[in-house]
């Protein structure tokens, strides 16, 4: 739960900022950087999990200078998990908050800009909040996702109990293990607290639009 | 003093090839929809760049291609009334004025929007959305958001097209008092031969992406330098007509 709410807010940060480049900046790299963007939610949760690994491993492309400096390594770890539930839900934002942003109506932008506001001052101002149907949509679906995240985060953050064990892998370690009991509470907890969650996002976002 | 303009810009196989001055005064753009008018407005605030020629407004200029400088829109302190008047509907009739009140004073600003409130007849409406007033009344916040940080020039891209005969009436009306009150040019876009006529103190008649043909309405229209203007302005026995009576 805590894993899947650090992973939102880190979702809605740079999913909101590349959103916005996306819908609104042309620059070389812009189709591949979509493309990359999206890829988490179309590849098996094992293979963005074996990315991660490629690039943050001890012995990994990124990973492996942040070994030699610090001694530390992300595998196994909280942040792991973090960063599992955070690749396979940006995807989910950085869509929903392009779609929406790009249906801001052009000329108010203009006129914010004919009116001597900046593009930051016109962004915070005009298009995130006409955009703020499509970016909380976006906020609820990315949480929901991170919350139910499993492969991924067996891939790198391992089940680790007390450290990297999420509910969805506690179920898991609970139903192999044969203690049906265990997991058919977590499963109900689980399922109602989903839709439990689902239904206060849908309720906020009726209120806030 | 004044605003002079020579452009060029393709757009999507269309050319545009533009070339005028004016003085302080209300100059209205007319002729054919797709002739060019709004992309000139759009190029003058810097919402588009032209591809070759020079804009200066006030001896700045806001755009020369011989020396590559190109000033960004908000710097370049034009009022602009969109077609759809482009008010931002999450914001009260209040917050839409300030909204265009950036770089005054706090005090200033204040005290602006409660002189412009009152100036557009806007009294009772501040804390309404956008979606909540009508037609007439949506005119004139567009107008006095545009004018409340005194812009150098005011462009009006047919601001009244969606308003029918007594409201556009109303203000044509207001309009006049604005360009009284702010000694600034005016551009003024519309297809209505009678609105032309009647507002304008220069008339710059567009035909396929360039100037036709530039003057007072009188010269214009009893003059027309080619049978394309006369083509344009060929109502006009009906439209002398009208304005005598």
């Amino acid at each position: 739960m805590q894993v899947a709410a650090v992973a939102t807010v880190l979702v809605v940060i740079v999913g909101l900022s590349a959103a916005y480049r996306l819908s609104r900046k042309n620059f070389p790299g812009k189709e591949l950087l979509d493309i990359l963007l999206t890829l988490p939610l179309v590849l098996p949760p094992t293979v963005t999990g074996y990315y991660l690994i490629v690039l943050f491993g001890r012995n990994g492309l990124l990973g492996r200078h942040l070994y030699a400096w610090t001694g530390w390594s992300i595998m196994f770890t909280w942040y792991a998990a973090v960063l599992a539930s955070f690749m396979v839900a940006l995807p989910l934002m950085v869509k929903t908050a392009r779609a929406a942003i790009e249906s801001v109506d052009e000329n108010l932008i203009r006129a914010s800009y004919t009116l001597g506001h900046s593009e930051y001052w016109t962004a915070l101002k005009v298009i995130l909040p006409l955009a703020r149907k499509g970016i909380i949509a976006g906020t609820i679906l990315s949480f929901a996702r991170a919350m139910g995240e499993f492969g991924a985060t067996l891939m790198i953050a391992g089940n680790i109990p007390g450290r990297t064990n999420t509910m969805p892998l506690a179920i898991y370690s609970a139903t192999g293990s044969g203690d049906r009991s265990q997991a058919t509470i977590m499963v109900i907890v689980f399922t109602l607290f989903s839709g439990f969650f689902l239904y206060a996002a849908s309720k906020l976002s009726r209120r806030v639009l | 003093m004044g605003l002079s303009i020579k452009v060029k810009k393709i757009v999507n196989g269309f050319s545009l090839d533009a070339e005028w001055t004016i003085g302080n005064e209300l100059a209205v753009l007319f002729g054919y929809s797709g002739a060019g008018k709004s992309l000139t407005l759009q190029i003058i605030a810097g919402l588009l760049s032209p591809d070759h020629g020079f804009i200066q407004l006030n001896e700045r200029t806001f755009f020369d291609s011989s020396t590559s400088r190109n000033l960004s829109p908000q710097a370049r302190s034009c009022g602009y009334v969109f077609q759809d008047l482009a008010l931002l509907p999450h914001m009260t009739i209040r917050e839409n004025i300030l909204y265009g009140a950036h770089g005054l004073s706090k005090t200033d600003r204040e005290q602006q929007a409660g002189q412009m409130i009152e100036k557009f007849r806007i009294t009772g409406l501040e804390q309404k959305y956008p979606s909540e007033i009508s037609g007439g009344q949506k005119q004139r916040v567009a107008l006095a958001r545009a004018l409340i940080r005194r812009p150098d020039a005011l462009l009006l891209d047919e601001p009244f097209s969606a308003l029918d005969n007594p409201l556009r009436a109303e203000m044509q009306h207001f309009l006049r008092e604005v360009r009284r009150e702010f000694p600034i040019p005016i551009i003024f876009v519309t297809h209505d031969v009678f609105e032309a006529y009647s507002m304008a103190d220069k008339i710059i008649i567009y035909a396929n992406g360039s100037v036709a043909q530039s003057g007072t309405p009188k010269e214009v229209f009893n003059n027309p330098a080619s049978n394309e203007v006369e083509q344009l302005v060929n109502t006009r026995e009906r439209l002398l007509k009208s304005v005598e009576s």
